[in-house]
């Protein structure tokens, strides 16, 4: 596993840490510099809050090495509720079918292992339903 | 300027070659390529390869094959684009030909699929996404088209069934391609049976990573011998664009924009409409790339491109064949070389040697790869000279 570059993803791994384009007000994630929408410099960080709602979703079966363990799991292309999308997995499901438009907030679940190199783990975001208690809140 | 045509391609079959090399799947196209005109060398050499640096622990692949092919004093590079390597080698050939720089180049796409087996091959195909935001959260190219493929039933109401109609006609055309993986014709009710990939994606939506080598000879012609063997295929205009890498930065995620973008540079360019050309090569590395292309080319309004499907429209008689010699699910996706794969084919079709699969009359051909989701959009036009 590359060490430093995990630790260098950490605040966006474990905080959704990205950036708002101080010329148009755009949020970006992941952070990119570069404002898409303009063409201008975005350098300011911009935490998200972490809620959204699914736009598509599927059920990987035949997974890469580093995640063989873990299929079946469902990957899921998320709004982020302040605008940019993101691809991520899904967790907590139960017995809940993904929709679309469907609210789910950020946690930070273990993404996958090293598989016995080091025993180390790599820690990121996931999304989970939003519970129905929360949102009548 | 004089024209840049194409006087010699070489493929080899697509397949499971376990007891041949990189170097030597490559040379086997190369001396094909070569053996079409007597007496022209390329002094620039440029070689489409996704894979190797992974699977095979072999980076710096374009100038070990120009080494292995026996060029010496040329130049020659890798070109890496992902899954429009191909497409972007013969760019490289045919900029250095345009440049007036070199007399003749040679594109060459090579992939060596089966040095690893399974899951290893899984983890090599991620690598082109977006590693720190989309392999690191397990998606993969058949995951990524899953969720398109989704997002597109949702969003145009096409019917899950209505995608079978594209690999199914991939399969139809393969049967007489003798370069092709699967050379046999394939049932609807197999297509509803085969494994689960990423659901909705099963088996026959993805297009196989396979080994196989192409080579295409570009040169100025009034530098060609003056008798050549083969009837000639000019480059008649090339068009390239590029879009967000990662599927989730699209503004709008059912327009595949580079692919729209480029056609009309390549058509532009040799001074045609969309609508006249006689058949489209395009890149269906997985089943829902079809209608998302036919779509952004202007073939079919927003959201119908599946509809084609369900039409004669696509088939070799119809009013616009594509993957005319199998594409990349039934002749086999070789990675970086596949991109001279549909080159190569187009260029039979062109100079009427394609067998069962002879499109009649054809004279111009639209030929395409992608990387990704359009992630970069490659398009060439072809014409008989
Ligand atoms: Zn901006």
């Amino acid at each position: 596993m590359e060490i430093s570059r995990h630790w260098r993803l950490r605040k966006q791994r474990y905080a959704l840490e990205g950036e708002v384009c101080p010329h148009c007000g755009a949020k970006l994630f992941p952070p990119r510099d570069v404002c898409p929408h303009c063409g201008l410099e975005a350098k300011q960080t911009y935490t998200f809050v972490g809620t959204g709602t699914v736009v598509s979703w599927t059920t990987a079966r035949q997974a890469p090495e580093a995640f063989a363990e873990q299929a079946p799991y469902v990957v899921a292309l998320i709004q982020l509720d302040e605008g940019p999308k993101l691809t991520a997995q899904l967790t907590d499901l139960g017995d809940t079918e993904p929709y679309p438009g469907m609210p789910v907030e950020m946690v930070t679940r273990k993404l996958r292992s090293d598989r016995e190199e080091r025993g180390l783990i790599l820690y990121g975001y996931k999304f989970r339903p939003v519970l129905e208690r929360a949102l009548a809140e | 300027m004089s024209e840049i045509v194409i006087a010699g391609i070489g493929m080899t079959p697509v397949g499971e070659h376990w007891a041949t090399s990189l170097r030597e799947l490559a040379l086997e196209a190369i001396e094909k390529a070569l053996h079409e005109v007597e007496g022209l060398r390329p002094q620039a050499v440029f070689v489409a390869n996704m894979h190797a640096p992974v699977l095979s622990r072999q980076a710096n692949v374009g100038p070990l094959v120009a080494d292995f092919a026996g060029f010496r004093g040329v130049e020659a590079a890798t070109v890496e684009a992902g899954g429009a390597s191909g497409g972007m080698a013969l760019r490289a050939a045919y900029l250095a030909v345009a440049s007036g720089e070199v007399d003749a180049a040679l594109a060459v796409g090579v992939e060596k699929a089966t040095d690893r087996v399974g899951a290893g091959v899984e983890s090599a195909a991620a690598t082109v996404l977006d590693a720190d935001y989309e392999a690191e959260q397990g998606v993969t190219p058949a995951v990524q088209a899953a969720l398109i493929m989704q997002h597109y039933m949702q969003e145009t109401g096409a019917p899950r069934e209505a995608f079978a109609a594209f690999p199914l006609l991939a399969h139809q055309n393969a049967v007489g391609n003798p370069y092709a993986m699967y050379r046999k014709a394939v049932k609807e009710s197999v297509y509803h049976r085969v494994t689960m990939v990423s659901d909705p994606l099963n088996l026959f939506d993805a297009a196989p990573l396979a080994d196989g080598a192409a080579a295409v000879l570009v040169a100025r012609r009034d530098a060609l011998p003056p008798q050549t063997a083969q009837p000639l295929v000019k480059i008649a205009g090339f068009g390239v664009a590029n879009d967000t890498l990662a599927w989730h930065d699209r503004d709008d995620l059912l327009d595949f924009a580079a692919v729209r973008r480029s056609v009309e540079a390549a058509c532009r360019r040799a001074g045609c409409t969309p609508a006249e050309v006689d058949f489209f090569e395009l890149y269906d590395a997985f089943s829902v790339y079809v209608p998302l292309i036919l779509e952004a080319a202007g073939f079919a309004p927003r959201g119908e491109g599946w509809k084609m499907g369900q039409t004669d429209a696509l088939t070799l008689d119809g009013s616009l064949p594509i993957l005319t010699m199998g594409g990349l699910k039934a002749r086999g996706n070789p990675g970086g070389a596949t991109g001279l794969y549909q080159v190569a084919e187009a260029v039979l079709q062109l100079r009427g040697q394609a067998g069962d699969n002879q499109i009649p009359r054809a004279r111009r051909g639209l030929v395409q790869s992608l990387s990704g989701p359009a992630s970069l959009a490659v398009t060439t036009v072809l014409e008989a000279v």
